[in-house]
């Protein structure tokens, strides 16, 4: 009973904030809206007993992706203003595909059996996923890698102010 | 009542589809952007809770949730990135306003 | 030596080739190169002979096609008659060529006369050398075609291009009944090689009217090429070459190589069953020798004279085969070569100075050219056969094997010997004595390196009989090198030479007497024989002849071939043509309305289509997107409802 008051707790902590997100017409409040958003998939990962995720997703989207999306919408205050019109002129149809695709999956979700038990839980630790990341998944590791470094490049030599 | 997969599913299917409302009718670039992020965080939460229903022995969906975390930063970077050139060589962040695509 | 024997020919070739491709470049424009590469040749001829004198025979073979199971062989071979033939060919060339230098001189193709000449040489010395009938028949054709090649030599005179036309036409003839009888002998002894097909002639192999008709087929081609009647008429339009061309190819060595061709083939014509073979080639000599001779009396041209002069000798030659005299033949035909070459430079040389053929234009000219009179004297004596000039040595013979063997031919030789001695005396007489009759000319003697090849010619003409002589003791030298067994010689007969030597002398005087002392008016006689006249004056209407029997049909079945060719071929062709354009007409406007229409509106539908839909490419993000959103939205909705 209690883990499921968590839970709707949480997913209301996600769900609010994300419906801030994507109306707001200010757009630092949408921004910063991100935060709680990240926060509640954060206690949905450690609902979920997968605490190194968790800690991650903390660093990564609750801390740099934020900043990195605040600091654009500094330079980019042109069109960043209140008055400015925010929305395109697909309004309408954006939320008719929304709802549309919410209820598709949703039904197919519902009418789904599926197993409820979590099962016994396991001892998710660090090592583990550390173990598996250098054993059976090497290779996407050094792949992913590689993208980190490539796109750290590309994203310079875009960005980069012509000389 | 036990909290299932259902309970995550249903969630994550919220996200996604906010996500996508923010992507399909917002203007800014930027925003857009935090649309897309909403979209993998939902992606994220299913493969977490997958991996925790459906083989909880394996971490193979907590893995995949740290590659696209990690993918979702790459991404983040060159597309603000691409905002800033955007920015800078069209004045203005308003894809609306970005037709060079047009016939 | 004789194993260098196959380079005789090769160097005349070599030199064809070299003056083809540089002409000019080359030292006196080509000149020196065919005398040099010639008198190599008669070097390496002369050092044959030499060998040849000392019993040495080389024969040389080599596989040139292989049909089935047999060999076609080429080769060479030297013996006593290919040495002399050799011998003389180079020798008489060399002297031909040298003059030729002088003759020539100024000629706008100087080069390409020489280049022919040495074709030429290189043809006959092949036909000389060759040891089977296959290579013979190249080196025969080979001849021909440098004859026609320079008998047109200054084709732009219509007189040329037609006289080449026509030898080239006559001697086929000739050639044509040749190439059958070396097929019949090919198919009967099924080898081409001489010591094959003379020694199944002589073993009985091959016998009978079979043999007779290969021999009088192969006397075919010899008949053309040695212009005996009824293939002459070509060799008196061939004087239409330049005079030194006469003096080598149609005097002394291609027109030869008829006779040449018989006296190798010799065997042949003796096997035939009763010498009916022999008795053909006799015949004919002896008629072509005394026509020939009639007709030169009343020529003015005075090469068309020395033509028939050549006509009447080679006749004479045909007459001593024919008779069995296998060497007195060849004999002649080598003292002929000397004298007849010599006879037609001094003409040469003679034209030279007064641009005319006519004898009638020219008179008195011994006082301008000495060298050549005198040369011409000589001979003219050996022509004659005035003793003891080569002409007299070699006829004689001739007429020798006649009397012991036939004396209607001895008859007809005789009578042909008193006429030559007139004619060619006649022709002495108008050309160098008396006045010059041509206003405004100016004749003068030739250079040097035309004279020196006419007094070397005329030593010749006048010693080489001496080794055709019965001296006493050894007996006749050119025939114990020179002879066949089948052909055995008649002993020297001192009644026939003196009646003989009379019969020249008497040719001489009536010549003399009609043309230098004028006692009797050459009208006068033309009045009394007028008969006689018209007849010569005709040439026995051979030329009216063929042209009413020969060229009037041919060219009558060729005018209704043209018709035919005109009307029914080319109408079916033209109709064929029209039904087409017909029909390609219609299949245009097809292909215009149709398959174009078909191709153009496909193009104008694509058009219109892209037109219509790029209106879809918004160039907006955001559209796109949402076109993929609904997109995963239908595709999710047709999997649920599935």
């Amino acid at each position: 009973m209690g883990e499921l008051a968590v839970f709707i707790i949480l997913a209301m902590v996600t769900l609010i904030p994300a419906a801030v997100v994507v109306t707001s017409r200010h757009l630092v409040r949408a921004a910063l809206s991100l935060v709680p958003t990240f926060l509640g998939v954060t206690g949905l990962y450690v609902l979920l007993h997968a605490e190194f995720v968790a800690g991650i997703q903390v660093l990564i989207y609750a801390g740099a992706i934020t900043v990195l999306i605040l600091f654009v919408i500094m330079l980019t205050e042109g069109g960043t203003g209140v008055r400015t019109r925010q929305i395109t002129d697909q309004v309408p149809l954006g939320a008719m595909a929304a709802v549309w695709l919410a209820f598709v999956v949703l039904a197919v979700t519902l009418r789904t059996p599926w197993r409820t038990q979590p099962g016994a839980a396991p001892s998710y630790g660090v090592a583990a996923v550390g173990t598996a990341f250098l054993t059976d998944y090497v290779l996407v590791f050094e792949v992913t890698s590689l993208v980190l470094l490539v796109s750290l490049i590309g994203a310079i030599v875009i960005a980069r102010r012509e000389s | 009542m036990q909290v299932g997969l259902a309970h995550y599913l249903v969630v994550s299917t919220l996200l996604f589809c906010l996500g996508l409302y923010g992507v399909l009718t917002r203007r800014n670039a930027v925003a857009i952007l935090m649309g897309v992020e909403l979209m993998l965080n939902a992606a994220n939460i299913n493969l977490v809770a997958f991996n925790r229903y459906a083989a909880p022995a394996a971490v193979g969906g907590q893995i995949f949730a740290l590659v696209v975390i990690t993918l979702a930063a790459c991404e983040a970077g060159v597309g603000l990135a691409l905002v800033m050139a955007a920015y800078r060589g069209l004045e203005t962040v308003h894809v609306d306003e970005i037709n060079l695509m047009k016939w | 030596m004789l194993s260098l024997a196959w380079l005789i020919p090769i160097l005349p070739f070599g030199a064809f080739w070299a003056i083809v491709f540089w002409g000019r470049r080359l030292p006196g424009e080509g000149a020196y190169v065919a005398v040099g590469s010639l008198a190599v040749s008669a070097l390496l001829s002369l050092g044959v002979l030499v060998q040849v004198l000392g019993g040495a025979t080389a024969q040389a073979a080599l596989g040139w096609a292989v049909g089935g199971d047999r060999v076609y062989q080429v080769g060479y071979r030297v013996d006593p008659l290919t040495a002399v033939m050799l011998v003389v060919v180079t020798v008489v060339g060399l002297l031909i060529f040298i003059y030729s230098i002088g003759y020539m001189h100024g000629d706008p193709r100087y080069p390409r006369f020489f280049a022919y000449l040495s074709l030429f040489a290189a043809a006959m010395l092949t036909l000389v050398l060759a040891d089977d009938f296959l290579l013979l028949y190249v080196g025969w054709e080979g001849v021909g075609l440098c004859s026609y090649l320079l008998i047109g030599f200054w084709f732009e005179r219509p007189a040329a291009a037609r006289a080449s036309l026509k030898a080239f036409v006559t001697t086929r003839v000739g050639d044509f009944f040749m190439f059958l009888g070396i097929l019949l002998l090919f198919w009967q002894v099924g080898s081409l090689r001489f010591d094959a097909v003379l020694e199944a002639a002589r073993t009985g192999r091959l016998a009978g009217p079979l043999l007779t008709l290969a021999a009088v087929l192969v006397f075919g081609g010899a008949v053309g090429k040695s212009a005996q009647v009824p293939l002459h008429v070509w060799l008196p339009d061939a004087m239409e070459g330049p005079t030194p061309v006469s003096a080598l190819i149609h005097a002394a060595t291609m027109v030869a190589a008829g006779v040449y061709l018989v006296a190798r083939t010799f065997p042949l014509f003796a096997a035939s069953p009763d010498q009916a073979a022999l008795q053909v080639v006799a015949v004919v000599g002896g008629v072509t020798a005394l026509m020939a001779a009639t007709i030169g009396v009343v020529q003015d041209d005075i090469k068309r004279i020395l033509a028939y002069s050549t006509i009447s000798q080679l006749g004479y030659m045909m007459m001593g085969l024919g008779a069995g005299g296998y060497t007195a033949g060849v004999f002649h035909l080598v003292t002929h070569a000397f004298f007849k070459a010599l006879l037609f430079l001094a003409a040469g040389s003679v034209i030279h100075a007064m641009h005319t053929n006519d004898i009638k234009q020219m008179g008195g000219l011994a006082r301008f050219m000495p060298v050549t009179y005198w040369t011409m004297v000589i001979g003219s004596l050996a022509l004659a056969g005035v003793p003891p000039l080569s002409g007299f040595w070699s006829k004689d013979e001739i007429l020798l094997e006649a009397a012991h063997r036939a004396p209607v031919l001895y008859w007809l030789g005789a009578a042909g010997a008193f006429v030559t001695a007139f004619y060619v005396f006649r022709m002495l007489f108008y050309t160098f004595t008396g006045s010059l009759r041509a206003p405004g000319a100016h004749p003068h003697e030739s250079p040097r390196v035309m004279t020196v090849p006419l007094v070397v010619l005329a030593v010749f003409a006048a010693g080489i009989g001496l080794v055709g002589a019965p001296w006493p003791g050894v007996g006749n030298l050119f025939h114990r090198f020179v002879h066949l067994e089948e052909a055995e010689a008649a002993s020297f007969d001192l009644a026939v030479a003196a009646r003989s030597t009379g019969l020249a002398l008497a040719g001489i005087l009536a010549a003399a007497v009609v043309y230098r002392w004028r006692w009797v008016s050459s009208a006068a006689l033309r009045r009394v024989l007028a008969p006689l006249y018209a007849v010569l004056v005709h040439k026995y209407w051979w030329d009216e002849l063929y042209a009413w029997a020969v060229v009037r049909p041919l060219l009558w079945g060729a005018r209704q071939l043209r018709t035919f060719d005109l009307y029914v071929i080319d109408g079916i062709v033209n109709a064929v043509g029209v039904v087409f354009v017909g029909l390609s007409r219609l299949y245009r406007v097809f292909d215009l309305y149709v398959v174009d229409g078909v191709v153009n509106l496909l193009g104008w539908v694509t058009g219109l289509l892209g037109a219509t839909l790029r209106y879809v490419q918004t160039g907006r993000a955001h559209n796109y997107l949402l076109a993929i959103a609904l997109g995963v939205i239908v595709l999710a909705l047709v999997g649920l409802v599935r």
